[in-house]
């Protein structure tokens, strides 16, 4: 059991992005500021909820977008420390990044090491253009955190497939071309994780409804997608018929190990520092906050890269992508409880409608941190296996 | 490096087992162990190799630094090899026996058990013999020294963070190997989903407390206040949390004597508290950042 804990020590140190890396930074800088100029902090602070398929198609024709998918397949053929210097600089800006969100996150990386080459022909170059937009189908109504019990069902249809059920809380599922569904192939929810499968759904199929679902901000990021016989062919399976958790959970590495982790309330943090600039304030409390939450904020910068590193390595860092998640997250969280106790700690001092938007929107949205992707119970419950506990 | 840790965490063993710890810290001879780690010549590890060193970097150094942290060794080992470092760079004499960084009035740990204190700041240093009048504090090894000059502050909070990360890694497998063995209601306390998520918890902390410490690590002998912060903030929050949480975890038992849980985590406290804790080094950097104004915190991160 000392040896499983040792593994997490031993691999994450500290790395360096590469120069080349780096230099990716200005030209995108200008690129990205075309798009934001005009958006109000509270826009901005939507950032990867914020859809724009002309800025994402922008970035995929500069070449931003699968960055690190082979060039033969449209990529970048770069490492995936390039793709923490571009997501960190589009978090950072609060750039609208929603449209190409998950396809270039997830799918393209998923699609590459399980696909077919015929899928790779198909769908990376679209993806690496900004062109084919991908959704996430793993919760259902009965299924959040316990995913294994999934009941949509794919079932043999001469050549292909026929789907039926529904998928719940799919982010983006309605501005969507794609959906990579996690269903049942074989078995029953019983059977837990044996028998599951992964498909690649066209969501214009005949057979299937989206409905969105407004959140308590009134955005429409996620949806409702119903399958009623929809008919796939045979090419739709990704990867090998019943390895759907495995690869799914290969994908989640991916999912939780981002910047994206530590960037979620920035625009607000960056608002927070102008605004302290803008009214003079420098006492002491102030200060302490400042260089607590930018102390926090670097160290977690230089955990992401470490993790980073893992990936550039060829690993696939479960544990470490937990734990940099729950970290990152309550970082995550703790900015708007303290900015919002600071301004409303100085309720004399002159406060912008932008910066009180900000902060309301990012208050209403910071519980969702620690549930999208994987949720800090059970986050938690991966770390302590990893350590070994019996 | 691995060549030299291996021998070092033998040495330590070897002179300073935590019976010989709780001796030296009730007050019997530390000179005999203290010779034998002098011997070695690894006090050395950080001296130039034209003056004799081993010429390493302090990141080379820091897996040195973290076994330190997690013998609980009471005497500053780490200290003498910062302080003989700071010396023969500066071409001043480097003492025999052991030094311990002084960077204000609060109490200088493992003062009793050192020949000097070194103060001042890396291009004015003073080494100062420790005197009898610098007083003692009653059950503690430390004293008062009442040092007016801070210069060394930044490079002494690096190396507590190196410290408090090998102590919080040695907590870590101390935790898990208890809630492993540890019967209630039947089975293991780590089956408890409850226990489960405070591991968890205290491995997010020990990561982190060694990210940290890494990064403080990196910028060297004189390091900048946004690395000295960095690593001292991360790592003095850790320390606070994953003493109480480790402390849950063991029960009665970690409070202990005979247990050595409390040798760990008493140094855990002590080093957050030394040379300036995470309150202090917050105020710092904010410091900075207010008078730097940045256009955000990435740009703040970058700038170093």
């Amino acid at each position: 059991m000392k040896a499983k804990a040792q593994i997490v020590f031993d691999t994450l140190e500290l790395s360096t992005l590469p120069a080349e890396d780096e230099s990716l930074r200005a030209p995108l800088r200008a690129l990205i500021a075309e798009t934001v100029v005009g958006l109000a902090p509270d826009r901005r602070a939507r950032s990867w909820q914020g859809f724009d398929a002309a800025f994402s198609r922008k970035l995929g024709a500069n070449g931003y977008l699968g960055l690190t998918i082979p060039p033969r397949y449209g990529g970048g053929g770069r490492s995936p420390f390039a793709r923490f210097v571009v997501v960190e600089e589009l978090l950072a800006a609060g750039a609208p990044v929603a449209a190409h969100w998950i396809a270039d996150r997830q799918s393209a990386p998923l699609i590459l090491r399980f696909g077919t080459e015929a899928q790779r022909e198909t769908f990376l170059p679209a993806i690496c253009n900004g062109e084919a937009l991908f959704c996430i189908g793993m919760s259902e109504p009965g299924s959040g955190s316990d995913l294994a019990s999934v009941r949509t069902r794919a079932e043999r249809e001469g050549e292909g497939w026929r789907v039926n059920g529904q998928k719940i809380w799919t982010t983006n599922a309605l501005h969507s071309d794609y959906m990579i569904a996690l269903v049942r192939t074989s078995g029953t929810p019983a059977d837990r994780s044996a028998g599951l499968s992964q498909f690649i759904i066209d969501l214009n199929a005949r057979g299937v409804t989206i409905r969105p679902i407004a959140d308590l901000t009134g955005d429409q990021h996620f949806a409702e997608v119903f399958f009623d016989d929809v008919l796939l062919g045979s090419d739709a399976l990704v990867g090998e018929e019943g390895q759907g958790w495995a690869q799914v959970n290969a994908e989640l590495a991916f999912e939780r190990s981002g910047p994206e982790r530590i960037y979620s309330s920035i625009v607000l943090l960056d608002t927070w520092l102008a605004h302290l600039g803008a009214v003079g304030r420098n006492d002491e409390a102030t200060a302490g906050l400042a260089g607590s939450l930018l102390a926090r904020f670097m160290a977690l910068r230089e955990f992401s890269i470490a993790v980073t590193a893992r990936l550039v390595a060829g690993e696939t860092p479960l544990v470490e992508a937990a734990l940099i998640k729950d970290l990152g997250t309550s970082f995550e969280q703790d900015v708007p409880a303290l900015i919002g106790d600071d301004l409303a700690g100085h309720p004399d001092e002159a406060l912008s409608a932008d910066l009180y938007r900000t902060l309301l929107y990012t208050t209403h949205v910071a519980p969702s941190f620690s549930l999208r992707g994987g949720t800090r119970e059970i986050l938690r419950g991966i770390i302590a296996r990893g350590l070994g506990i019996r | 490096m691995r060549e030299l840790i291996d021998p070092f965490k033998r040495l330590l063993d070897e002179h300073c087992p935590p019976v010989m710890v709780r001796e030296i810290e009730r007050g019997a001879d530390w000179r005999p162990a203290w010779s034998a780690i002098a011997e070695s010549g690894f006090l050395d590890a950080l001296v130039p190799e034209e003056m004799s060193g081993f010429g390493l970097s302090l990141t080379d150094v820091a897996p040195l630094i973290e076994a330190v942290g997690a013998s609980a060794m009471p005497l500053p080992v780490a200290d003498t090899m910062i302080a003989r470092a700071l010396l023969a760079r500066a071409g001043q004499t480097v003492p025999d026996g052991p030094v311990v960084l002084s960077t204000g009035s609060f109490p200088t740990l493992f003062a009793v058990v050192a020949d000097h204190f070194l103060t001042g700041d890396p291009g004015n240093l003073q080494l100062i013999p420790m005197t009898e009048a610098a007083s003692a504090i009653p059950g503690t090894l430390d004293r008062m020294l009442a040092c007016p000059n801070t210069g060394l502050r930044g490079i002494a909070a690096t190396l507590r963070s190196q410290l408090i990360a090998g102590a919080v890694s040695r907590v870590l497998d101390l935790s898990i190997a208890y809630a492993n063995d540890r019967q209630q209601f039947g089975k293991p306390i780590g089956r408890q989903q409850a226990v489960q998520q405070q591991l968890a918890v205290l491995a997010e902390l020990a990561v982190s407390a060694r990210i940290c410490a890494a990064i403080g690590m990196r910028a060297g002998l004189a390091p900048s206040l946004r690395a000295a912060a960095t690593a001292k903030i991360g790592t003095g929050i850790a320390a606070e949390r994953v003493a109480s949480i480790a402390h849950a975890i063991h029960g009665a038992i970690g409070i202990s004597e005979e247990f050595d849980l409390q040798l760990l985590t008493r140094r855990l406290y002590a080093w957050r508290l030394a040379d300036g804790s995470e309150g202090y080094w917050a105020g710092q950097l904010g410091k900075l950042v207010l008078d730097d104004r940045p256009v955000s915190a990435l740009s703040f991160a970058l700038a170093e």
